[in-house]
């Protein structure tokens, strides 16, 4: 039964990971996205941290991924991106590269290797079952860490600040972003055009929409 | 009073200071007094320290006093402080005494220049520095006053420098002196890299206690010795003191004669332990380079005439004997001949500077002759200066020159040889100079050769003139003649004969005219000669004795006048040292060695003894001053009563000092030139290329890798992506299957 | 059959390798945050898994932080993403490109 909700949670979460790297269009994106943390949030239960699969599901999906749709939407960033031209050239396969090497070794490691990851026991606080988890949890939170979790209130607030600045609209005219034709400059004459005419594209799509 | 001993410096630069800057405003002659002071109260100071060192006892005479720390970087601790021994008190009694006489004497010489205070500005300058040189307890501070009285002699002998000649003979001095200075910069670097110190007591005490290496001590006194050569004019960087001459005579007299050229003598006796414990062939190379400088400089003096020009190979010739004494291990001797050089050779240029004075400003001896009926007391003292430098006993020459000849024998009856023809040349030349200035008739007066030749000139360009006007009126004449022949009646016949008589009279005077040319040319070719050196009576100037120009009637009414008393008095002073300086060092007895004992803690036992006994020794003396009296006997009989033919000894290759000087700058301009060029041209490519290579090179590897930073995060990410691989493949590598 | 720990990590691996590779290759800004919440998610699934397999609540505790930090990180960098993306409709990650050298 465990084995069954592995494979469909496994499934579901492999699904959404694809779709977010494939999708053209970032709406499709984020809700790929949420549809990942979703499997995440049941392999959560799966292995009775009950209080993260909750927190998952409220904070990450319920909350981070409407605030991307929020700037999605507000910004009007949901034109399709071409694919197709990949202008910085040897990104592709480097980043291929990078992705089935990382893969293939660290499922080496984990599956193969006979003294593979291991860690110490662990001493922060005995793990209960499902249903103990929400309070001991919050018990070791409390009062082991209650340090810890200060900081973090901290963090949040200033991130909250800072956003707040950051995001605020400036009165007067917009400038523009300044263009320099640095990214490709020194990579061969065929890529040259690739970001201005790709910005061009959106920006002339943009405009004329 | 011993810790006074920094008073002695110090007032002759407090005087420059003061000079520098209010120089102008105090103007002739309070700025003359001033520098005299300074140097007067840096004499006394020097007599203070003195006594004092004087009262100690033998082991005690040794005192440092440091003043300041200068360098301490790392290993080098460098301080400025003054060594107060009997070595450098000598040298400092006699710089500061004759440096007064001498400040005093240029208060009457420099009378009526436009540049008076800076004169004593310069003066001061160069006595500080060259008390400097010999107070410093290290080498680098000896140095710092080496080059300081090298700076001094090139603004005193370019001090006219408005006549390119004189600005040229300071550069010259300047650059040669800086060939010796590299030796002495080598063997510093050396000591230093040696001892790990360049303070002498350090040094000093190190290479007398048998500790140092023979190549070592080799190597640093040859290094040395190339400094002192440079400094005092030895074979064959003495180039340059001649053409100091350019100077005034005062300078000519302190700095070339008295001080400055003897730094190299002090160097080398400072460090007697190491050229002790150097090789053998050291002190050899150093006895026979001053023997064989002292022979070629005595050679070329015989045929000088300038009467500078004499003495200043005078001075390259005793300084030769200074050398040949420290290669002979006497630096007793040395130091001795130092001191009584200094006393007659001062001596002798101040009064060459008086005559120089008197005869305004001529400096040819041809031109003398006589002056002592006119300059009684110039003359007087010079005799005295001649007497001493010709080793006439008792006075002071003779005693210190014997006994560097007694030292001589004792090394190499070689060295003894040219030594003692050395004299002989030496009593030859300055008689010579004696007698063509102060003795025989005066010459002033004499018609001059380029002027008799402008009086033969003009002769013949009138008798041409004659012969031209004679031309045309010939030409005239005849075209009179055509002229009435062409208008011509018979009743003109009276006035065409009348022509024709003109005409025929005409040609007579063309005859007469080109006759009288011809006399005069044939006049002009059996001409006598004027001589160089009219010794016998007034040169004959055949016909055109009424013809002289004006200048000769105006030299006939001029009389030489003699000095006033501020060139009188140190003039009368060094006569009496001259006279009297021997009896530091009489060797009598052991009692009379009074300069030996005294110098006894500086030299660490590395005092050569004669050998030989005092019979050899009374010998000795008799053949020298027998030498002495030949030379001059000689010089009397070839110039004052004419019996040899003078221009037997004045061979010209002599008065071009063997040529050697243009031999330098041909080769120097020549293969030499081709040398700096290629070591200048080595210079740019190969060590600055190397230097700029470097950069090039890391400019064009920055170029390469600043591909890598476009600005674009996905090309940072990539590269973090890469690392990540590498990290995971470093744990892979290290798990086991 | 039984699944082990190794299981879960090995999904955790492989979402993690989809993540990077996403943050590699796309342009849009958003879609590459996305990206990084995949990888971010992969680390909690491994710390989760590892915490039950030692029977320690390090694990969870660290995914409290971790989620925690990441929601603040959402927060300020989509702040600055709205910063840069009004003054130019459709910027992509490309054209931020001033810092280059």
């Amino acid at each position: 039964m465990e084995a069954f909700v592995f494979f469909a949670s496994a499934a579901i979460v492999l699904t959404g990971a694809v779709g977010v790297l494939t999708s053209r269009n970032p709406v499709h994106a984020a809700l790929f996205l949420v549809q990942t943390l979703f499997g995440v949030a049941v392999l959560f239960v799966l292995q009775d941290a009950t209080f993260l699969a909750a927190v998952q599901v409220i904070v990450y999906a319920g909350a981070v991924v409407i605030l991307f749709l929020f700037v999605i939407m507000l910004l009007g960033v949901d034109r399709a991106e071409n694919l197709g031209v990949e202008p910085i050239v040897g990104q592709r396969p480097l980043a291929a590269v990078i992705g089935a090497s990382l893969m293939g070794m660290l499922l080496t490691l984990l599956l193969v290797a006979t003294d593979g990851p291991t860690g110490a026991p662990g001493r922060t606080a005995p793990l209960g079952d499902a249903g103990d988890n929400t309070r001991r949890l919050g018990e070791a939170l409390f009062t082991g860490h209650v340090f810890a979790v200060e900081l973090t209130a901290l963090l949040l607030t200033v991130a909250v600040v800072g956003a707040v600045v950051l995001a605020r609209t400036v009165k007067g005219p917009m400038q523009p972003l300044p263009v320099v034709v640095v990214a490709t400059s020194t990579e061969p004459a065929d890529a040259d055009a690739g970001p201005d005419t790709a910005a061009d594209e959106e920006s002339e799509e943009a405009g004329g929409a | 009073m011993l810790d006074l001993v920094w008073l002695i410096p110090s007032l002759p630069l407090a005087g420059f200071l003061v000079l520098t800057f209010g120089g102008k405003r105090l103007g002739e002659p309070w700025a003359g007094w001033l520098a005299t002071g300074a140097m007067a109260g840096s004499f006394l100071a020097t007599v203070g320290v003195f006594l004092d060192l004087a009262g100690r006892d033998v082991q005690d005479r040794r005192a440092v006093t440091t003043l300041f720390e200068w360098m301490p970087a790392g290993d080098l601790r460098v301080d400025v402080g003054f060594l107060a021994d009997p070595l450098s008190l000598t040298m400092c009694l006699f710089i500061t005494g004759v440096g007064a006489l001498i400040h005093l004497y240029s208060v009457g010489y420099m009378h009526g220049d436009g540049e008076f205070p800076r004169f004593f500005t310069y003066l001061n300058l160069f006595a500080f520095s060259m008390l400097i040189l010999v107070l410093g307890d290290n080498l680098l501070l000896t140095f710092l006053g080496w080059e300081g009285v090298g700076a001094c002699s090139y603004l005193l002998i370019s001090f006219w420098f408005t006549d390119e000649a004189n600005a040229t003979a300071g550069k010259k001095a300047f650059v040669t002196n800086r060939i010796g200075d590299w030796g002495f910069m080598v063997a510093i670097f050396m000591t230093f890299f040696t001892f790990g110190s360049v303070a002498y007591v350090d040094v000093l005490d190190t290479t007398a206690a048998g500790t140092v290496a023979q190549s070592t001590a080799t190597f640093i006194a040859v290094m040395l010795f190339v400094g002192a050569i440079g400094k005092s004019a030895q074979f064959p960087l003495y180039l340059w003191l001649p053409d100091a001459m350019a100077g005034p005579t005062p300078v000519s007299a302190l700095i070339h004669a008295a001080t400055m050229v003897t730094s190299g003598v002090y160097l080398l006796t400072r460090v007697n332990p190491i050229i002790a414990d150097a090789a053998d062939w050291v002190p050899t190379m150093i006895a026979w380079t001053g023997a064989g400088t002292a022979l070629f400089a005595a050679t070329i003096a015989v045929a000088q005439r300038d009467i500078k020009k004499v003495l200043a190979y005078s001075t390259v010739s005793q300084l030769g004997y200074m050398f040949l004494a420290v290669g002979c291990g006497a630096y007793v001797a040395a130091v001795f001949h130092m001191v009584t050089h200094a006393f007659f050779k001062a001596l002798l240029f101040l009064g060459s500077g008086s005559v120089i004075h008197g005869m305004d400003g001529d400096q040819d001896m041809a031109h003398y002759g006589g002056l002592r009926r006119f300059m009684p007391i110039t003359a007087g003292t010079f005799i005295i200066g001649w007497l001493a430098i010709a080793g006439v006993p008792p006075f002071a020459g003779f005693w210190s020159k014997d006994e560097i000849l007694a030292f001589a024998w004792n090394e190499s009856p070689l060295l003894w040889a040219v030594g003692l023809v050395t004299a002989v040349l030496t009593a030859f030349y300055m008689t010579r100079q004696v007698v063509l200035t102060f003795f025989g008739r005066h010459r002033f007066a004499d018609p001059r050769s380029d002027e008799v030749d402008a009086v033969w000139a003009a002769r013949l360009a009138g008798a041409d003139e004659g012969v031209e006007a004679a031309r045309a009126a010939v030409v005239d004449a005849e075209t009179a003649l055509e002229v009435r022949r062409g208008a011509a009646t018979a009743a003109d016949e009276a006035a065409v004969t009348e022509a024709e008589g003109v005409l025929s009279a005409a040609v007579d005077a063309l005859t007469v005219a080109e006759a009288a040319v011809a006399d005069v040319r044939a006049a002009a070719d059996v001409r006598p000669d004027l001589p160089a050196l009219a010794l016998a009576g007034a040169p004959d100037v055949g016909a055109v004795a009424d013809e002289l120009p004006d200048a000769v009637a105006d030299r006939a009414a001029h009389h030489p006048h003699e000095s006033p008393w501020t060139m009188a008095f140190p003039l009368v002073v060094l006569a009496g040292l001259s006279v009297l300086g021997g009896l530091v060092q009489l060797p009598f007895s052991s009692s009379t060695k009074r300069l030996e004992h005294w110098l006894e803690p500086t030299l660490f036992h590395n005092e050569v003894h004669l050998s030989i006994g005092a019979g050899t020794l009374w010998v000795l003396a008799v053949i020298a001053v027998a030498g002495g009296a030949v030379g001059i006997a000689v010089a009397v009989a070839a110039y004052g009563q004419r019996r040899i033919d003078h221009t037997a000894f004045e061979r010209p290759i002599l008065a071009e000092a063997w040529r050697f000087d243009r031999k330098v700058s041909d080769f120097m301009g020549g293969p030499g030139r081709t040398g700096f060029d290629a070591t200048a041209a080595f210079d740019r490519k190969v060590v600055d290329g190397a230097v700029e290579g470097m950069a090039t090179l890391v400019r064009r590897e920055a170029g390469l890798l600043r591909r890598f930073h476009n600005g674009l995060v996905r090309t940072y990410a990539v590269g973090i992506g890469l690392g990540a691989v590498g990290l995971v493949l470093w744990f892979l590598s290290r798990s086991s299957f | 059959m039984v699944v082990t720990t190794s299981w879960y990590l090995a999904l955790g691996a492989v979402l993690f390798s989809i993540g990077a590779v996403g943050l590699l290759t796309r342009r849009n800004p958003l879609v590459m945050f996305m990206c990084v919440e995949l990888m971010l998610n992969a680390v909690n699934l491994t710390f989760v898994s590892l915490g039950a397999e030692l029977g320690d609540l390090g694990g969870q505790l660290s995914v409290f932080f971790v989620l925690v930090v990441a929601a603040a990180e959402v927060v300020v960098g989509l702040g600055i993403i709205v910063a840069i993306m009004r003054r130019r409709q459709g910027a992509t990650a490309d054209d931020l490109s001033v810092l280059g050298g």
